[in-house]
């Protein structure tokens, strides 16, 4: 049975109200937490620090000059740059195709799964299994066997509908990128979704069936309603994933033809390794964290509302 | 859906309605076996064109029937030693790592909460929502200074990094579920947070430690980005094996796949195995 977390922390006599609690307690409590919160600062706030610095800095790898501040120059660069401007929407673009598309797909396997009939753990497994292929390999073995104009088996499987050797990945690089991310992500979602499905109460499906209630209309206004937050988990764990994908385009496509795949993971790549730009990529960098902040308050609000934190005196 | 109504119907009317039933339900399983074949397919075809020679594997029409040799795959065995090491120690070790600060940080999120529980997970969750790719220039920088570029120890740092958010949240959901009454049963015996801990807590939560465990080793099995970027001889891993199985020029289309497959394996293993963690994990603990 899966069920959303109520959050309820057994508290009983064990938590007692902190306000109470001598400085001893308060201290024995935060111990064990610390090493991992320590961690976590120093490895994951530091460099976002060493990052906001640098952007203030002109610094080059390939250049023998130490930094120096330039002040803001980095950034009216950064705002300035349409390729920084295009990855960055770029990257919107694909995380919405991606999640949306394989949020659907993950909705219509899931409701497949969610039938008995024979075999039907072997189609789960089946199903769930691009998700577990390693990002790298996905990425080659579709740009390669899959995908080749010359001998890839798409064009093959393709030939009937009238479909002669197109070459995927210059004439449609984003579409093949954003497919592969699809094909990667969708057992995700459909997992979260059968979840979903079968948490759901046997008997208020067969009250509605005893109704006369067609499977449409109580899959409509009973289904989806129960889904919701699952849904919404599903959304909010993929964007957060899917956003910083690199492998598949870096291996697919290289970014080109031009920019055409080139999303803001890949730009900030080639800042620091063929543009040795630290200063430009910083800058970009933080204007990015900006923009994530953004999204991320709402996404946090989410996460609290999805995960229903009980609103206990702890 | 009983086997009850279903009886009734039949009863009033035989056969077609019954019929109609049944045929509908094999119809839906046949379609959804067509649909779970044709998303495999990929995987499939790497697996087929890894026991190509090289070739069969560049035809057009592409190869059904050849003559399957493990010649490919003798290669990548021979070639990927060093790889396969620097993977398997980074992904062990960040994963011992993260289950070493993870499981006293979920403790101190649930069983004997802290002031401001909530606050701290949210902290944790947010950290996996700043992408690192922002940056990537200043690691590169910090760890050339910390004479840290190239090294294993680096991967496992940030590996563990990555995964202690997730891993906080999903332990802590494992432990939300030790009953109440053993861990008041403990105290009364006097038993003091170690002990309450290692005799009470971890022998309930272990297989969610495992389930754990697997989903961090997915992760960092799988991480590409930060291994590209900071690394390239001394730790470079499986992913960047499958890039260098890439030559600028000649066939490797089979080679590629049989590298791909044998990358891929551990990991479609392991999450075979664990298909049922699997949702908990990458729900960080939300459904059960």
């Amino acid at each position: 049975m899966a069920v959303v977390e109520t959050g309820a922390v057994p508290t009983g006599k064990v938590g007692l109200r902190p306000h109470r609690e001598s400085r001893r307690e308060g201290w024995q409590r935060r111990l064990p937490l610390l090493p991992a919160l320590i961690y976590v600062v120093i490895v994951t706030q530091v460099p976002f620090v060493v990052t906001l610095w640098y952007s203030f800095q002109n610094y080059f790898f390939d250049v023998p000059a130490p930094a120096h501040f330039t002040g803001f120059s980095n950034y009216t660069q950064a705002f300035t740059n349409a390729a920084f401007r295009g990855s960055l929407l770029r990257s919107v673009e694909m995380t919405v195709i991606a999640v949306i598309v394989s949020m659907l797909l993950g909705v219509a396997f899931a409701v497949l799964l969610d039938r008995k009939f024979l075999g039907r753990s072997i189609v789960r497994t089946l199903i769930i299994t691009p998700f577990l292929v390693m990002p790298a390999a996905a990425a080659l073995v579709w740009a390669g066997p899959m995908l080749d104009p010359n001998f890839g088996l798409l064009n093959w499987l393709l030939e009937p509908f009238g479909v002669n050797h197109v070459a995927w990945l210059s004439t449609h690089a984003l579409g093949a990128v954003i497919v592969v991310m699809i094909w990667q992500w969708t057992p995700f979602m459909t997992l979260i979704v059968l979840a979903g499905l079968q948490s759901q109460p046997a008997d208020t499906l067969e009250a509605a069936k005893v109704d006369g209630a067609g499977a449409f209309a109580t899959f409509g206004e009973l289904t989806i309603p129960h889904l919701r937050p699952y849904i919404e988990l599903g959304i909010l764990l993929g964007s957060i994933y899917l956003v910083n994908v690199f492998d598949q385009v870096r291996l697919m496509t290289n970014g080109g033809p031009g920019t055409a795949t080139t999303n803001l993971p890949f730009y900030l790549y080639q800042q620091v390794n063929f543009a040795f730009d630290v200063g430009g990529a910083a800058a970009a960098g933080v204007i990015t964290v900006i923009l994530t902040i953004i999204v991320a308050t709402f996404a946090l609000r989410m996460f609290a509302r999805v995960f229903q934190f009980e609103e206990a005196g702890i | 859906m009983t086997a009850v109504p279903t009886r009734l119907v039949r009863n009033r009317e035989p056969g077609p309605q019954r019929f109609r039933e049944l045929s509908g339900q094999v119809g839906w399983g046949i379609f959804t076996w067509v649909v779970g074949i044709a998303f495999f397919l990929p995987v499939l075809w790497m697996l087929i064109t890894a026991f190509k020679p090289e070739s069969a594997a560049e035809t057009w029409p592409p190869k059904f029937t050849f003559s399957p040799t493990l010649a490919e795959f003798r290669l990548v065995f021979s070639g990927m030693g060093p790889f396969l090491t620097h993977s398997v120690i980074a992904t062990i070790g960040s994963t011992i790592l993260v289950l070493l600060l993870g499981v006293p940080a979920a403790y101190a999120l649930s069983v004997h909460p802290v002031k401001h529980w909530r606050d701290g997970l949210f902290f944790f969750i947010s950290t996996k929502m700043l992408p690192i790719v922002a940056a990537i220039g200043p690691l590169y920088v910090i760890a050339l200074k910390l004479h840290l570029l190239d090294s294993i120890w680096l991967l496992i740092i940030l590996y563990t990094a990555m995964n202690l958010p997730l891993a906080i949240w999903m332990i802590r959901s494992f432990m939300l579920e030790v009953p109440k009454e053993l861990l008041e049963a403990a105290r009364l015996d006097g038993a003091g947070r170690i002990r309450e801990i290692t005799g009470v807590i971890l022998p309930v939560v272990s297989p969610g430690l495992v389930s754990t465990a697997l989903i961090c080793v997915i992760f960092a099995w799988n991480e590409l980005f930060l291994a590209l970027n900071l690394t390239t001889v001394n730790a470079a891993t499986m992913p960047m094996y499958l890039i260098s199985s890439v030559p600028q020029e000649g066939l490797y289309i089979a080679h590629l796949s049989a590298a791909a497959t044998v990358a891929s394996v551990p990991v479609i293993a392991v999450g075979w195995i664990a298909q049922r963690s699997l949702v908990r994990g990458l729900s960080m603990g939300a459904i059960k």
